[in-house]
């Protein structure tokens, strides 16, 4: 009898997702969801998800899950985990909604050590309104709010996340990985495990974010969205491990 | 922090912020997320003090954003969930109520009310009327307000509302001003109810986030998008059969002699109590006052006003605003009666021979 070697992961459940062609959502969702399904903690899993692209998470992901207003999914995770401290809490959210209007939520969750782990599509855009400016828009980059390129005179400079949350003593463990290759999806899986086994052992707040793709709003191809992560994103956002328990 | 004597078996004298927040632990809330904002501070602290020994979780939030948002994933997980805050910061809140309402999570929220607009100032006011009863945040949705007008009220009304939002799931916000929140009565407290454990909460909340543990066909989501039409008008009109039935069972009010006077105040909160002691005044100067109390703001209590004396000559709405409550007034009065207003604000607090004269002065004028 053959032995499957890549099956559909429980993980995700077997919906037509509303991702573009190209767009790394469904790797980073993937990549979640099956990471719970190998620790065997699906049905233990609460997601709060994002004001973004991935509002619809919940119809994709296979645990319980709400919606959060946009940005405050942090704060809803707080209270999450609160009333069910043992379980896997997570977040899911995008640029405009963790860097732009929750800036203040995950900072504080980060300062406070909350043990539930925020998973952060850095793509360099707001995709579902239509691509605007995002706080994380790299310096020249094109947008619909920046149509001549971001100009860091007038509208300042991206945030780099990881970098700045590396400093609160409350963030435990912080790795930026890149959806570009497959060796970065694969880097990324590990990151994922690694933030889900640091919040088992209740160490303090975990955050991965992924350096992700959206061709349809950066007008590119898919293909040549995956070069512009590693020529234009990847300098300004250098993938690695920022901290880490031990 | 005032005295409480906790060996006493019933009446203990006590702030009213400190009453209400005791109630709220007892009335079975683990869970409390707050920011500090005068005249609520004593919340905030009491529960930070307070909650931990009774097996619960306080989080000083970093905003009333995020603390309404924490008391959405606290509901949402199936805790039961009380904050406060105090007029701006209440403001804040407001997107969060909407967004607890569409997506039916229970929380108790009390509001100290103090005056605006703006940063406005510290001392009592009613001016959030509006915000209140009708909402700062987006879409269709009705919140349950109930404004006592005593620490032991408040204290009742706390208690119940716990119970109240978890049986609607939708939030129930407690009316209070900086007044009640800061002076000290006694009051007897509520017996504590059992809580059940975080493990236990799916037997009573079926529909909590809780993990689904091995069966994933009962799968919980909590949202509030629907982004086609039919769904989202389906689900509103789900939510006002809910407020319907809301309606005929929390509409609430206490009248004084109504069906026989020459006039009928109306007030709430606080100035009802004020309002009692002007109508004795205006008694011994033999006018009949009459006293139509609105506990409920809403659902306003509309049909006791069909109650009113034929022979009433006015309806005066008495309230610490610039007439925010006699909007409800008029609908309920349906220009049967005229209506007048009597009104304090700034934090200005009117005294009892203030309302019997210048309930006197409106007549004067019939």
């Amino acid at each position: 009898m053959l032995k499957p070697i890549f099956e559909y992961t429980k993980g995700m459940l077997r919906v037509e997702t509303n991702f573009c062609p190209g767009c790394t959502h469904g790797i980073s969702h993937r990549l979640i969801t099956e990471t719970l399904d190998e620790m065997g903690k699906l049905g233990e899993a609460i997601g709060c998800g994002p004001i973004g692209c991935a509002v619809m998470a919940h119809k994709f992901m296979n645990v319980d899950m709400c919606e959060c207003a946009h940005g405050r999914a942090p704060a809803v995770a707080s209270g999450v985990k609160r009333v069910h401290p043992d379980n896997l809490v997570f977040t899911y959210q995008g640029d405009g909604d963790l860097a732009s209007i929750g800036t203040a939520e995950i900072i504080h969750a980060a300062a406070r050590g909350e043990c539930f782990s925020t998973f952060f599509v850095n793509n360099a855009i707001y995709g579902m309104t239509g691509g605007q400016m995002a706080p994380t828009t790299l310096p020249g980059q094109r947008s619909t709010t920046s149509q001549t390129g971001r100009d860091t005179g007038k509208s300042g400079f991206p945030i780099r996340v990881c970098e700045l949350l590396s400093t609160l003593d409350g963030a435990v463990y912080v790795e930026r990985v890149a959806l570009n290759s497959p060796a970065g999806v694969a880097k990324a899986k590990k990151a994922v495990r690694r933030a889900f086994d640091v919040q088992e052992k209740k160490l303090g707040f975990s955050f991965v974010e992924f350096v992700s793709a959206c061709p349809t709003n950066w007008g590119l191809s898919p293909v040549a969205a995956v070069d512009f992560i590693k020529e234009k994103m990847l300098p300004y956002y250098p993938p690695g491990v920022f901290k880490s328990p031990q | 922090m005032s005295t409480t004597y906790q060996e006493s078996p019933s009446r203990v004298l006590m702030k009213g912020n400190e009453a209400f927040a005791e109630s709220a632990i007892r009335g079975g809330c683990r869970y409390y997320f707050g920011y500090p904002i005068t005249p609520q501070n004593e919340i905030p602290e009491y529960m930070s003090r307070e909650l931990p020994k009774n097996g619960g979780h306080f989080i000083q939030a970093e905003s009333e954003i995020s603390a309404i948002n924490m008391a959405y994933g606290a509901g949402a997980a199936g805790g039961r969930v009380f904050i406060s805050s105090s007029s701006p910061g209440i403001a804040l809140m407001q997107e969060g109520m909407s967004f607890a309402c569409c997506a039916e999570v229970p929380m108790v929220i009390l509001t100290v009310c103090r005056c605006g607009p703006g940063i406005g100032g510290i001392q009592p006011g009613q001016a959030d009327y509006f915000q209140a009863t009708r909402g700062g945040g987006n879409g269709d949705y009705k919140i349950p307000v109930f404004a006592p007008s005593s620490i032991q009220e408040g204290s009742d009304l706390v208690f119940e509302a716990m119970e109240l939002a978890d049986k609607w799931r939708n939030p129930i916000i407690i009316f209070t001003d900086g007044l009640l929140g800061q002076m000290m009565e006694p009051v007897t407290l509520p017996e504590h109810i059992d809580v059940a454990s975080s493990k236990d909460i799916r037997k009573s909340k079926a529909w909590a986030l809780t993990g689904y543990g091995a069966d994933d066909s009962s799968r919980n989501t909590i949202t509030s998008l629907r982004l086609q039409p039919e769904v989202l008008e389906k689900h509103v009109h789900h939510l006002f059969d809910k407020y319907t039935e809301i309606e005929k069972t929390l509409t609430r009010a206490e009248t004084i002699g109504i069906e026989d006077c020459d006039v009928v105040l109306v007030a709430y909160g606080i100035v009802a109590r004020i309002t009692k002691e002007a109508i004795e005044m205006l008694a011994r100067d033999g006018i009949k006052a009459g006293l139509i109390r609105p506990i409920s703001l809403w659902p306003f209590p509309h049909s006791v006003f069909d109650k009113i004396s034929n022979k009433a000559k006015a309806v005066i709405s008495t309230e610490l605003s610039m007439g925010q409550m006699i909007e409800d007034v008029r609908l309920a009065v349906a220009n049967r009666l005229p209506v007048r207003l009597l009104s304090r604000t700034g934090g200005m607090i009117p005294t009892s021979l203030e309302i019997a004269e210048r309930t006197k002065k409106i007549l004067a004028t019939m």
